[in-house]
């Protein structure tokens, strides 16, 4: 059983009209034993971007606090926040630094650019980016979410569908896969505000 | 083989471990105490390799009172557990620490909390943890019979009957166990559930 696997995830993030939305499930396992069910895998960087981050629990939360460190630091110094596209390149490079002991981690990155343009990307765990215009998937739920996100997903939806959409293709997909779900997070980022949500699931 | 859980309750938190030095097929002690008092109002209940356990604890129970000796106010229940976390995980990856911890405490104005910290330094706030074989009943039992906001005779009542199902359903059950509490009035012994009595030494 691989590492990555060890805790259980799934991280899910997707583009609509001017707006994006990323979402992931709630359970810390370990192997097939549950430990909690209100597990936080998406983080905050700024109003307008966010990070979630799949795989190696502790490493999800080793990985945030240096993220969320240089984020800090870079405010600091530049007196703004950053574009997803350098958060993105950040955090491919803070991976590839540990190329040959890496952070068991998968990101999936989502955030608003200059004119609210919605960003999206995932990465390995060395830190291949992999850009998207539509989805990004990762975790142990990341096979059936890839087909939950092709046969759901469409073009410039709008967030009020986006939301749904996201919600419906995470929370099929946990189910066919032992290791996630237990319950989601939903964020739905527009240019004026932020929604957060927590979705029941199947408990069990 | 090792068996430690704790709950949060009304006002109070509490940490109960089994009390065998166990190595191979030999049990050394049956009264070993796994439970630390940490400071005035911090349990440390930790399971792991014989070794590692003492020497971790032990490092941070002393690093916890140089902080206070230092800055005259105490680390809070979080803070500690942030810093035993970052402990584990700077180890994680240079020659680790095979402990894991759960840690009870009370602060003023918060109240009772308990953190799960495992030897890979995963940590997260729980209300009901627990660790090693023991776990696979403990956590069952509690799913089962916990509520939030229990009060100490509900929690101790539970308590018993998780040791009851250790006894009774783990073939490698430890004899004895001790329950410790933490509430506004500190952390203490609260008491033993003893099945055998280490045998004395006879006189020459």
């Amino acid at each position: 059983m691989s590492i990555f696997e060890y805790n259980g995830s799934a991280v899910v993030a997707m583009v609509g009209k001017n707006c994006f939305a990323i979402a992931s499930d709630r359970r810390l396992g370990v192997n097939l034993q549950t430990i909690a069910t209100d597990f936080q895998r998406i983080f905050k960087i700024h109003d307008k971007l966010y990070i979630g981050l799949s795989g190696l629990a502790t490493d999800v939360q080793t990985l945030y606090q240096r993220l969320i460190f240089r984020h800090k630091l870079y405010q600091l110094r530049e007196e703004r926040d950053m574009k997803p596209q350098t958060f993105a390149s950040l955090v491919s490079a803070l991976l590839y630094e540990k190329r040959f002991g890496p952070y068991f981690c998968m990101p999936v990155i989502a955030g608003l650019g200059d004119d609210d343009a919605p960003f999206i990307c995932t990465m390995d765990c060395i830190g291949a980016k992999e850009l998207a215009k539509d989805f990004v998937v990762s975790g142990t739920a990341s096979e059936s979410l890839y087909g939950a996100c092709e046969s759901m997903y469409k073009p410039n939806m709008e967030p009020e569908e986006l939301f749904e959409t996201i919600s419906q293709a995470l929370l099929s997909s946990v189910d066919r896969d032992c290791l996630s779900g237990w319950g989601g997070h939903v964020l739905l980022v527009t240019p004026t505000e932020v929604q957060e949500r927590t979705l029941k699931g199947r408990m069990d | 083989m090792e068996c430690v859980f704790g709950l949060v309750g009304d006002g109070f938190a509490l940490v109960a471990a089994d009390t065998s030095a166990v190595h191979s097929i030999l049990v050394h002690k049956s009264n070993e105490d796994k439970v630390m008092i940490l400071d005035s109002h911090k349990l440390l209940g930790a399971s792991g390799e014989a070794g590692d356990r003492v020497q971790f604890t032990e490092y941070i129970q002393k690093n916890v009172h140089l902080y206070e000796f230092r800055n005259g106010i105490p680390l809070t229940t979080a803070a500690t557990a942030n810093f035993t976390r970052g402990e584990l995980a700077l180890a994680l990856r240079k020659n680790p620490y095979f402990v894991n911890i759960l840690l009870a405490g009370y602060d003023k104005n918060i109240g009772p909390s308990l953190y799960y910290i495992d030897y890979i330094a995963t940590l997260h706030k729980v209300d009901k943890g627990a660790f090693g074989y023991g776990s696979y009943f403990t956590l069952s039992m509690m799913d089962r019979h916990y509520k939030s906001g229990m009060s100490l005779e509900e929690a101790i009542d539970l308590v018993d009957k998780c040791i009851i199902e250790i006894r009774s359903r783990l073939v490698v059950a430890p004899p004895n166990f001790v329950i410790k509490i933490v509430d506004k009035d500190g952390a203490r012994e609260y008491a033993w559930r003893e099945s055998i009595k280490d045998a004395g030494v006879s006189a020459a």
